[in-house]
C-alpha cells in the first residue's frame, strides 16, 4: 500500500528539522501492537498527562477506567479495567501502542484510537455533529500521548 | 478490524488479561414501576424477555428507567411529580385549538386523542395505504400539511413534542410491538446496520454502549440499553421533552461523528429498529430521565 511512501515522507520530514521530529500518526510503526520509539523523541510530562487523562475533550481515560492514584476524579467509569498496575502488566512500548491505537492490541476494542487521522465513518468536527474532512487532527497530539504514557508508567503494582 | 492477523495470535496473554474485564451486563436497579395517573395506577413492564430477533445477543430487555437513580425514578411514579405532564396538557390545548387554515382542530376530525390509543406502541410502521415508513411525527405532519393547510412544525419543536406526549400517553402501559417483517423488513435491516456501525472519530456504534456495555458506568452515566419505550422523555438536564430522534442526534454527536438529521431516512429506519429491540416493554407515556 502507500505505507512505505508515507514513511519515506515522514522520514524526510523528520530529517528536515527538530520541530518536525514528531512521528506522524500514519507513520507510527506498530509491532504486535507495541510502539518502541517515542513519538516526540522526548520523555513526556506525567503531570500534563493527568490533565489529558481527566479532560473530557482530550483523553478522558477516566470515563472508562478507574485510576486509584487519582482519587479526586469524580465518577470514574468501569468500562475498561482499572489502570492500577498497568505498567507492571505491559512494557513501555506496549503501553505507547495501546494509548496511540489500542485496536492493534485489542482487536475491535471499544477504546478510541487517540493517534489516528483517517479511515472513519462519517467523521465529525469534534463534538459539533457537523461533518469534517479527513485527515482529522488526531484526538491527542504526539506530545500528549507521551505525557499520558509518562503518567501511566508510574502505575506499578 | 485492522491488523487482525498480527494481533490475534501474538497477544493471546494480553487478551486473557482483558477477558477478566469483559462486560458483565451488570446491575439495572431491581425495582418495579406502577404509575399513579389521573385514571388510577398503571403497571409498567420495565423488564421483559428479549424479542426473538435478539436471541443470542440479549436475554432480557430493560427500560432505561431501571438504570436511573432513586430520585429520578421516583419522579415517574406519580404524574403529579412528573415534570413532563405539563407538556401533555399543552398538547391537549393544541389538539383542541382551531389552528387549521379553515379553523379546523385535530379534534374536529379525530374527536378526542383517545382515538389514537395503541398507535404509539406500533410506530414507526409502514403505512398500509401509502407504503411509506411513518413515525408519529410523520403522521402529525401529514395532517398539518395535507389536511389543515399549515406549514410543517419543526421536527424538534415544542409543538411537535407536546403533541407526541399527548398521543403517547394514550398508549401508556401497552406493550411496544412494532412490526419488523413484510414491508417493514428492508427498513428494519437498514436500521440494524446503522445500529452496529461504528461512527465518528471515536468509532462507536449504538451497540457498543447500549448492548456490549449497558449496566456499566461511562463516567457519571449509567449506561442503559438505549430503549425508546419511554419516549418522549422529560430530560432533567434539558428541562424539556426529547423525542427519540433528538436523543439519537446527541448520542451520535458524542462519538465525534457527523449526525443524521431528524426525519432523515437513516434515523427513521434506526428508530424502527431500536423500537423493535424494545418489543415487549411498556410504553411509559412521558418518562423522566436525567
Ligand atoms: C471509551 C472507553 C475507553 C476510553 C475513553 C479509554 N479506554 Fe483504555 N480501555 C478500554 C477498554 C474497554 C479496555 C480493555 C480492552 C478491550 O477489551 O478492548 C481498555 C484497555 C486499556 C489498557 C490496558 C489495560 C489492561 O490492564 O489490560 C490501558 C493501559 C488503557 N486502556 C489506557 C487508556 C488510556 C491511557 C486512556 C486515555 C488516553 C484510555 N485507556 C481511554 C476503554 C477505554
Ligand atoms: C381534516 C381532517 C383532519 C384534521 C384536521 C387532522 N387530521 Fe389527522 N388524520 C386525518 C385522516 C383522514 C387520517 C387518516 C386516517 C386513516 O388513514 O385511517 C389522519 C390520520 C392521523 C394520524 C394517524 C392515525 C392512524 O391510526 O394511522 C395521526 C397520528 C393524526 N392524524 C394526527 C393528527 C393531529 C395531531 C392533528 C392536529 C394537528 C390532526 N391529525 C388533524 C384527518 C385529519
Ligand atoms: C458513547 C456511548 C454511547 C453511544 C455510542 C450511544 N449512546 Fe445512547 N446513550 C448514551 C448515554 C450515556 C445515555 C444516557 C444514559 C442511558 O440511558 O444509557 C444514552 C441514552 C440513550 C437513549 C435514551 C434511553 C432512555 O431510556 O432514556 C437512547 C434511546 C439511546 N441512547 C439511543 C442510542 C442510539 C440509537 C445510538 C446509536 C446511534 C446510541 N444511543 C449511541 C451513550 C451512548
Amino acid at each position: 500500500m502507500t505505507r512505505r511512501l508515507t514513511l519515506a515522507v515522514a522520514v524526510a520530514l523528520a530529517a528536515a528539522g527538530p520541530a518536525l521530529s514528531e512521528t506522524l500518526p500514519e507513520a507510527v510503526q506498530f509491532e504486535r501492537g507495541a510502539v518502541a520509539a517515542s513519538l516526540t523523541g522526548m520523555p513526556g510530562d506525567p503531570e500534563a498527562g493527568v490533565k489529558v487523562m481527566t479532560t473530557n475533550a482530550l483523553g478522558n481515560c477516566v470515563a472508562c477506567h478507574l485510576v486509584s492514584a487519582l482519587p479526586d476524579v469524580p465518577f470514574p467509569g468501569d468500562i475498561g479495567p482499572a489502570l492500577d498496575g498497568a505498567a507492571s502488566r505491559y512494557s513501555e512500548a506496549q503501553l505507547r501502542g495501546i494509548i496511540a491505537n489500542s485496536k492493534h492490541t485489542f482487536e475491535g476494542s471499544f477504546m478510541p484510537a487517540f493517534y489516528k487521522t483517517e479511515g472513519y465513518i462519517r467523521p465529525g468536527n469534534a463534538y459539533t455533529g457537523k461533518a469534517a474532512t479527513e485527515p482529522l487532527p488526531p484526538i491527542l497530539t504526539a506530545a500528549q500521548i507521551e505525557d499520558v504514557l509518562a503518567f501511566v508508567l508510574t502505575l506499578k503494582d | 478490524m485492522q491488523c487482525k492477523s498480527k494481533t490475534a495470535a501474538v497477544l493471546a496473554p494480553v487478551l486473557t488479561l482483558a477477558a477478566l474485564a469483559l462486560p458483565g451486563h451488570a446491575n439495572p436497579v431491581d425495582d418495579q414501576l406502577v404509575i399513579e395517573g389521573e385514571n388510577g395506577p398503571v403497571e409498567i413492564v420495565t423488564e421483559a424477555p428479549a424479542p426473538d430477533h435478539l436471541k443470542g445477543v440479549l436475554e432480557t430487555i430493560y427500560s432505561g428507567w431501571r438504570f436511573r437513580n432513586d430520585e429520578t425514578r421516583a419522579l415517574e411514579r406519580d404524574d403529579f411529580d412528573n415534570p413532563g405532564m405539563v407538556f401533555v396538557d399543552r398538547g391537549r390545548d393544541k389538539w383542541n385549538a382551531p389552528i387549521g387554515a379553515k379553523g379546523e382542530s385535530c379534534a374536529s376530525c379525530h374527536g378526542g386523542p383517545e382515538a389514537f390509543k395503541g398507535l404509539r406502541a406500533v410506530t414507526p410502521r409502514v403505512d398500509e395505504k401509502t407504503g411509506a415508513l411513518m413515525t408519529m411525527e410523520n403522521y402529525i405532519d401529514a395532517c398539518l400539511t395535507q389536511r389543515m393547510g399549515l406549514e410543517s412544525w419543526n421536527w424538534t419543536s415544542t409543538d411537535m413534542s407536546d403533541m407526541l406526549a399527548l398521543i403517547s400517553m394514550q398508549s401508556r402501559g401497552m406493550a411496544v410491538n412494532v412490526a419488523i417483517d413484510g414491508p417493514a423488513a428492508p427498513y428494519w435491516e437498514k436500521g440494524k446496520e446503522i445500529y452496529y456501525t461504528r461512527y465518528g472519530q471515536l468509532e462507536m456504534a449504538c451497540a457498543n454502549c447500549h448492548e456490549q456495555y449497558f449496566g456499566h458506568m461511562i463516567r457519571a452515566d449509567h449506561l442503559s440499553q438505549g430503549q425508546t419505550n419511554g419516549f418522549p422523555v422529560y430530560r432533567l438536564k434539558d428541562a424539556g421533552l426529547l423525542s427519540a430522534q433528538k436523543r439519537f442526534v446527541g448520542c451520535v454527536r458524542d462519538t465525534r461523528a457527523e449526525t443524521f438529521k431528524p426525519n432523515s431516512p437513516e434515523f427513521k429506519a434506526l428508530e424502527l429498529y431500536v423500537a423493535s429491540r424494545g418489543n415487549g416493554l411498556s410504553v411509559e407515556g412521558v418518562s423522566v430521565r436525567h
